[in-house]
């Protein structure tokens, strides 16, 4: 037996964090199989505890894992060749000179645009994504979307069996598909992120891993697409709002309103780095929705005091996100910006025509922000109920607190 | 290569036409099927249904009614099969048919040997 020096162990570790994918999809193109690459490349890390701790930590740990579960998927499906399904994975044939480094950016690209097909449902991408390109465990991905485990894992399998059965091909889209192709693929990643940083309940270090997934992956979309603006957009908001983080929640544990928090501890290397890729993205032009939501982030990060806010200018960008993506959310944020910037009166007009369409019914922040608006307009009755109305919406306890306690506050007269 | 059926979903409305715009409907697939041979796509069936209303249906082997087997507001009104190379290809051939009352479905035919 070997050792396992705590040394050995960070080294696995980080391996794992970091080649995991790269391992995963260079066998996926050996193995023809999802589950069977899987299974390699879960062996690979398994020998590696072995064979790292009698030699040493190889000097490219990646490489050394992708040629040992490539090797092990190519000995099981010689040994057994009915292991060959009757429906392999759609594998492209490779351009050029097959490799057994790791050094094809592309086989990354594969997996997440595999995982990410817009034939699955966006919960199936999500937790395929996770599964398969952040090699999170099927028992965390499940506590993590706060479903029992069993769910979970029917969820995968299934997603898995019409990649294979509906043929879906393991192959990055053509250039003329890429942007239909690649909005499902940020979308899951943001959704990824949103539920690390706002999830409705779960535990806090799950939500904060997840989180710092998302904006690794986004990083990795960036690299591997650096000419598409809304990868870049999609890792410049992940970026923004990720570096108001600490802040978000105050000392008793109620969610902090962006205009209460301690901006002096918003983490200045998020916020340089994502004002740096969102005004990269920009000047690329054609702003999608990513590149415009981090744009807003962005205007919010540059003044140094909420009051210093250029609220016409972030009604300018709703505006523009408005003429890109139909959302009624978007339209509630803009309706909030208004208030900011013009004030109360024509923002309430904007938030009643909302609640009258009537796609925000269940949305908590509807409520929570007409109350907002009824409370700076001195309706204190309304604006408590509006307060309960959006409390029993939320599913996430300490906002429901926040919201109970602003009624409360409403009808006392407490700002 | 892989075979889906592309089923074709509507109203009632695409049964009840006029001459004319049944005749635009039949222009409508005769330009899909050139434009999906164009695109290396074999059609290997296929065909257009009479209304929901002429369906019979047979339950449980035994119990003959009246009717589709389910009942939808939406009604299937005729298919194709079709000979892709994947997914993607075949989604890009459902993209071009016809399906102006409603929208169509993909589904993989399961390969059965039969026959």
């Amino acid at each position: 037996m070997s050792l396992v020096t705590p040394e050995l162990e960070a080294a696995l570790a980080d391996a794992h964090r970091r080649e995991w994918a790269f391992v995963l999809a260079a066998t996926v193109r050996v193995a023809g199989d999802l589950d069977l690459a899987q299974e390699c490349a879960q062996e690979a890390y398994v020998a590696a505890l072995q064979t790292w701790g009698q030699r040493g930590i190889p000097a490219s740990p990646g490489a050394w894992l992708t040629t040992t579960a490539r090797r092990k998927a190519l000995d099981l499906l010689r040994r057994d060749a009915t292991l060959h399904r009757k429906l392999p994975l759609l594998i492209e044939p490779e351009q050029g000179p097959p490799d057994d480094e790791h050094d094809v950016p592309d086989d990354r690209l594969r997996l997440v645009f595999t995982c990410c097909h817009p034939a699955l449902s966006p919960e199936a991408q999500v937790a395929l994504t996770l599964r398969l390109v952040c090699g999170v465990d099927t028992a965390e991905i499940a506590r993590a979307f706060l479903v029992p485990e069993p769910t979970m894992a029917a969820r995968i399998t299934r997603a898995k069996k019409k990649i294979a059965v509906a043929r879906i091909p393991y192959r990055v889209p053509a250039v003329e598909e890429l942007p239909e192709r690649l909005d499902p693929v940020l979308t899951a990643v943001h959704l990824l992120f949103t539920t690390g940083h706002t999830s409705p309940t779960g535990e806090e270090l799950m939500r904060h891993d997840l989180a710092d997934r998302a904006v690794a992956l986004a990083r990795t979309l960036v690299g591997l697409l650096p000419a598409e603006p809304e990868a870049r957009g999609l890792l410049g908001l992940l970026l923004l709002t990720d570096a108001r983080r600490a802040t978000r929640v105050g000392d008793d544990g109620r969610l902090l309103r962006l205009d209460e928090q301690d901006r002096s501890r918003w983490d200045q290397a998020a916020l340089t780095e994502g004002m740096r890729q969102t005004a990269e993205a920009l000047t690329t032009g054609g702003a999608g929705r990513f590149t415009l939501q981090a744009a807003i982030a962005g205007v919010h990060a540059a003044a140094p005091r909420s009051s210093d806010t250029d609220w016409p200018r972030i009604v300018h960008l709703y505006d523009a996100l408005l003429g890109v993506w139909d959302s009624p959310v978007v339209a509630l944020n803009r309706a909030v910006a208004v208030s900011f910037s013009t004030g109360p009166v024509p923002a309430l007009e904007l938030v009643e025509q909302l609640a009258r369409d009537g796609r925000l019914s269940s949305y908590a922040y509807l409520p929570a922000t007409r109350a907002y608006l009824l409370r700076e307009l001195g309706r204190s009755d309304e604006a408590a109920d509006q307060y309960a109305a959006a409390a029993a919406l939320t599913g996430n306890a300490r906002e429901r607190e926040f919201l109970l306690q602003e009624a409360r506050n409403t009808v006392a007269g407490v700002r | 290569m892989a075979e889906y059926a592309i089923l074709i979903y509507g109203n009632e409305s695409m049964f009840e036409q006029t001459p004319e715009a049944w005749a635009a409907m039949m222009d409508a697939h005769g330009a899909f099927a050139k434009a999906v041979a164009e695109a290396g796509v074999t059609i290997t069936g296929g065909n257009a249904l009479q209304s929901a209303g002429t369906a019979t249906s047979v339950r449980g082997g035994s119990v003959v009614t009246d009717g589709p087997f389910v009942e939808t507001k939406e009604t299937l009104g005729g298919f194709y099969l079709v000979e892709c190379r994947d997914l993607d290809q075949a989604i890009a051939i459902a993209k071009l048919c016809p399906a102006p009352a409603g929208g169509v479905e993909v589904r993989p035919v399961q390969e059965t040997n039969v026959g």
